[in-house]
């Protein structure tokens, strides 16, 4: 079985800027939730660009599904960062969400029938097939966020990549966020970047830090250090609003 | 008004009015909603360096600018993504370089350049019909690329990050895009000239936005839209003996001010009903 993800001493620099560093991550289990929490600007944009092949890192290996990040674009599925896009863009909920077979349809071929049912296969799963012809603008921010992780899933990918997700959504919609997460993790990867500490929730199964550096121990729970390193400040201060079961034991304290 | 249907110049004219309006409508739409005004005009008054190079070597300026504007596209597209400089900035460098080097052929060219008012506003009752050959030919190139690229055109436009991560080589397909544009601004530059070519590419397109939200049904509209008002024009200019390309642009300007207008009220109207 090949391992998910594998990366060996990733670093990543803009200019002089070292962005990330020393990352090593190696994710086996084809299934489950892996959240990662980490401050903005501590590079978790960055991060899931690395695993997607779109920046290169100047140093270190990057294997998805054992290949280079360009070879296993068939078996990503990703789901942007929610910002500068254009709303009044002409496009329709379908024709978006059929963006995301275009690894799979080839280059200047027309949608094939297969395309058409993994789009609206992918549509009915976020329950949003109904809405198909409404153009993007027409949408509440949690339906285009469900429109943009069906284009993800139309994909039928192996690894799904969400980065802040849950951003601009109200608490009621990304519960419901989350409840899709739940399903969806029994088929594939999941992999949930944010910087909302609330955000890795009870649905979570594996959490890491990341802030230049990455911390990752396999486990749902995230010892003490590794929060106050990423976050630079006591636990007390950042443990506001995580969820009890997420945080390990402080160590002074137990 | 149907007498003057006979005269070979206005044949030739009405003939170009919809050449341009098919280019200017199709690729207008990318240019509108892929938001690329700015280094469309730029590839646009770069391409005078071509007409200036057509003066120079003898030859018919149109195939002058034909290949300048190519490599325009290319140089512009390329530097404004690569290099350090901000991409308007760029933009704007090459824009005034491109001008200047046909400036520069012009005076270097032996005695007078005829027509070149042409070049700069356009004339499009003075279109000759080997021209219209090439404009056609052009057209037809558009029509092709885009009938072939339409879904990676779309993805590309509306999110390139996606759509490298779907695997489409988006660098290439962009500069392809902008070769395309290229090939508009050749088709148009005899009807609204260089100067007033960003007008064609934007006018129509952002009209016919505001009665669809389907990316191909704007590109028909605009070519509706585009084929009537360059019409009117024609019409007016040849009445009033008034410049066309302006008279053209006028008319668009024109129509788009009270349509945006005319919504506005009713839309506002609407919702102070509801
Ligand atoms: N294109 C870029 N050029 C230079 N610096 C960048 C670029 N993109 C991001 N950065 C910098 O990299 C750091 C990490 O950014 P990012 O990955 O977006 O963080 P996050 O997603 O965790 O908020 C930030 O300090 C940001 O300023
Ligand atoms: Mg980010």
């Amino acid at each position: 079985m090949e391992k998910v993800i594998e990366l060996e001493d990733v670093w990543v620099r803009y200019g002089n800027q070292t962005i990330l560093e020393a990352i090593n991550l190696e994710l086996k289990e084809p299934n489950g939730l892996l959240g990662i929490i980490g401050p903005n600007g501590g590079g978790k944009t960055t991060f899931l660009k690395v695993l997607l092949g779109l920046l290169k890192p100047y140093k270190g290996s990057v294997k998805i599904f054992g290949k280079s990040p360009e070879k296993s674009r068939d078996l990503v599925g990703y789901v942007p960062q929610y910002k500068g896009f254009d709303f009044d863009f002409p496009i329709s909920v379908w024709e978006v969400v059929l963006t995301g077979r275009m690894s799979h349809t080839g280059f200047l071929k027309k949608y094939s029938e297969e395309d058409k049912k993994a789009a609206e296969e992918a549509l009915r799963t976020v329950e949003m097939f109904q809405l198909k012809d409404r153009q993007i603008g027409q949408l509440s921010g949690g339906q285009r966020q469900r429109v943009f992780i069906a284009r993800a899933l139309a994909t039928n990918p192996k690894l799904l990549l969400l980065d802040e997700p849950n951003s601009g959504l109200d608490p009621h919609m990304q519960d419901e966020l989350y409840r899709l997460l739940d399903r969806l993790k029994h088929e594939m990867a999941v992999i949930m970047v944010t910087h909302d500490l609330s955000a890795v929730s009870v649905y979570v199964d594996r959490i890491a830090c990341l802030n230049r550096t990455l911390h990752y121990h396999n486990s749902r729970e995230i010892p003490a250090e590794d929060l106050e390193a990423t976050y630079q400040c006591p636990v007390e201060l950042i443990a506001h609003g995580v969820p009890h079961r997420v945080l390990e034991q402080h160590k002074g304290s137990s | 008004m149907f007498d003057l249907l006979q005269y070979t110049f206005i044949q030739n004219a009405l003939a170009a009015a919809i050449l341009a309006s098919v280019a200017c409508g199709i690729i207008g739409a990318y240019v509108v909603v892929k938001k690329i005004v700015f280094i469309s005009g730029g590839i646009a008054h770069a391409s005078f360096g071509g007409v200036g190079l057509g003066y120079y070597l003898g030859i018919n300026p149109m195939y002058g600018v034909l290949p300048f504007s190519l490599l325009a596209a290319l140089v512009m597209g390329t530097v404004s993504k690569k290099s350090k400089i901000p991409e308007d900035s760029a933009i704007g460098i090459l824009w005034s370089l491109g001008m200047a080097l046909g400036v520069i052929f012009v005076y270097l060219t032996p005695g007078y350049a005829p027509d070149l008012m042409t070049y700069l506003f356009g004339n499009i009752l003075t279109v000759p019909r080997i021209d219209l050959y090439l404009m056609l030919a052009l057209d037809l190139i558009i029509v092709g690329a885009v009938y072939l690229f339409y879904k990676e055109f779309l993805a590309l436009c509306f999110d390139e990050e996606f759509t490298t991560v779907q695997g489409v080589p988006t660098e290439k397909l962009y500069l392809f895009l902008l070769c395309i544009i290229a090939l508009t601004i050749v088709v148009l530059i005899k009807v609204v000239g260089i100067i007033l070519v960003i007008a064609l590419l934007t006018i129509p397109a952002t009209l016919s936005r505001k009665f669809t939200n389907n990316l191909k049904h704007m590109m028909l509209i605009s070519i509706a839209f585009g084929t009537a008002i360059s019409v009117t024009g024609i019409g007016l200019s040849y009445a009033l003996d008034v410049p066309s390309g302006a008279t053209i642009i006028l008319v668009l300007s024109l129509v788009y001010g009270f349509v945006a207008v005319g919504m506005d009220m009713f839309e506002g109207r609407r919702v102070s009903n509801s």
